[in-house]
């Protein structure tokens, strides 16, 4: 599980992108694609090397209703173990 | 036109931009029948298929061959893919791969370097080629380009016991990933079989070490099994016109690089009808796609929606019909076969030689 201080990256050789074919935010790595909802692709622009999960959770919170920290945790998890993300902390 | 879509979109074109290729590889997944430099689409032909693919709704577009650096056009076709906002991957054997023409590059977003064997006596043994010490070069210009990488290491009965020190080579050459897969028998792989099928021990043994080598790395390691020595076959493609589509040099649109093999698939071109029509409503790409084409044991098993059956490539070049359960399956009634081909392999004391693939202009 992810700390609520640790801080997400996107890994090097990772591009996120538009897809306007599936109408989808999407995440392109080395051997895969990941298209997100809209929650997780706000979640995946807030992956900068800067802002802690409980940070992002704080910014989502401002655009969405009912935003968790350890729901974005749980998230940044699911990408660490998908290898789209890394954290510091 | 007029016909709707029926089948999902595609996330991947694997491009074999060429058949040419330096090394002469005994497992090369390219076909026997290895297409000309004179019948090979040309950069404009390239061009459209790349928009086509992405309009289609590709997202990767894997550089490949033969030897993709072997095309004079190479930047170009790069930066049209990259400028389509396609993740670009460069699959190549790293021969030729300097410094300036990686600069040259622009656009590519991960590469793939093949590498033979932990050592240069072997590794060159299997290229046919002196090919050992230019990839140590190609994967310094490729970390000091920024780019990640991933070192691809076809593994047989000739590298499997060096796996560890394999391990340690992608590591010196500072890969962030490393795909060790065991040969899968088609093509150059299948006329070769009865010199790369490991044995039982060599595997068991292997396995051990990769998955020691998984717990410690820190590159990501990922391990192809040997699906001649499972219980159930492997999820190949992730079922048939699903998820990627491959179009040869010559503009050939198939399911996957050895689909050509089937008999009376009904393979169409680039040169002929749209990459959409193609893969929407061709025979080649509809005739496996989904669960209604499975007979029993799969069309009743809940496996299916885990392996789709296996592979269609295998089941054909097996038992001769590509709409039977993958051989490889303990549930197919071909099992036998398959059973037979390891017990010969393990009689083996005097491994065959490798036949070489031929070299194409």
């Amino acid at each position: 599980m992810t700390g609520l201080d640790a801080v997400p990256r996107l890994r090097r050789g990772v591009k996120t992108a538009y897809d306007e074919t599936r109408a989808s935010h999407v995440v392109l790595f080395p051997e895969g694609v990941l298209v997100l909802n809209d929650t997780a692709a706000a979640v995946v622009g807030l992956c900068d090397g800067r802002t802690s999960v409980e940070g992002i959770a704080r910014r989502l919170a401002e655009e969405f209703d009912g935003v968790e920290a350890d729901d974005v945790a749980e998230l940044v998890a699911r990408l660490v173990a998908r290898r789209v993300v890394d954290v510091d902390g | 036109m007029g016909d709707a879509p029926v089948a999902d979109a595609p996330f991947g074109l694997l491009a074999e931009l060429t058949h040419r290729c330096p090394l002469r590889c005994g497992y090369c997944s390219n076909p026997v029948d290895l297409v000309g430099r004179g019948d090979e689409l040309d950069t404009a032909a390239w061009r459209s298929v790349f928009d086509q693919a992405r309009a289609l709704g590709v997202l990767q577009i894997h550089l490949s061959g033969g030897e993709p650096l072997a095309r004079k056009d190479l930047p170009e076709l790069v930066e049209h893919a990259a400028g389509l906002g396609c993740y670009v991957n460069l699959v190549t054997s790293g021969l030729g791969l300097t410094r300036e023409r990686l600069a040259g590059l622009r656009g590519v977003d991960h590469v793939q370097l093949s590498v033979q064997d932990a050592n240069e006596a072997g590794a060159n043994r299997i290229a046919g080629v002196k090919a050992f010490e230019p990839k140590l070069r190609a994967a310094e210009a490729i970390r000091d380009a920024g780019l990640p990488l991933t070192v691809n290491v076809v593994l047989h009965r000739l590298n499997l016991d060096h796996v560890g020190e394999i391990v340690a080579l992608a590591e010196r050459m500072g890969a962030d990933r490393l795909e060790l897969a065991n040969t899968q028998y088609y093509g150059w792989a299948l006329r070769n079989r009865a010199a790369l099928l490991p044995t039982k021990e060599q595997l068991a043994r292997a396995g051990e070490v990769v998955a020691a080598a998984q717990a410690t790395s820190a590159m990501e390691i990922v391990y192809v099994i040997a699906d001649y020595h499972e219980a159930h076959p492997k999820p190949c493609m992730h079922g048939w016109g699903a998820r990627q589509l491959t179009v040869a040099p010559d503009g050939a649109v198939l399911p996957c690089p050895a689909a050509g093999v089937i008999d009376g698939l009904g393979v169409e071109n680039v040169r002929d009808r749209s990459l959409a029509d193609i893969w929407h409503t061709s025979p080649a790409f509809t005739a496996f796609r989904g669960f209604d084409w499975m007979r029993d044991p799969c069309r009743s098993c809940a496996r299916r929606e885990l392996d789709f059956g296996g592979c269609r490539c295998q089941a054909f070049q097996l038992t001769g019909d590509a709409a039977a359960t993958d051989p490889v399956c303990t549930l197919s009634p071909h099992r036998g076969v398959v059973d037979l081909i390891l017990a010969g392999a393990a009689a083996e004391v005097e491994p065959a030689p490798v036949e070489h693939r031929t070299v194409v202009r």
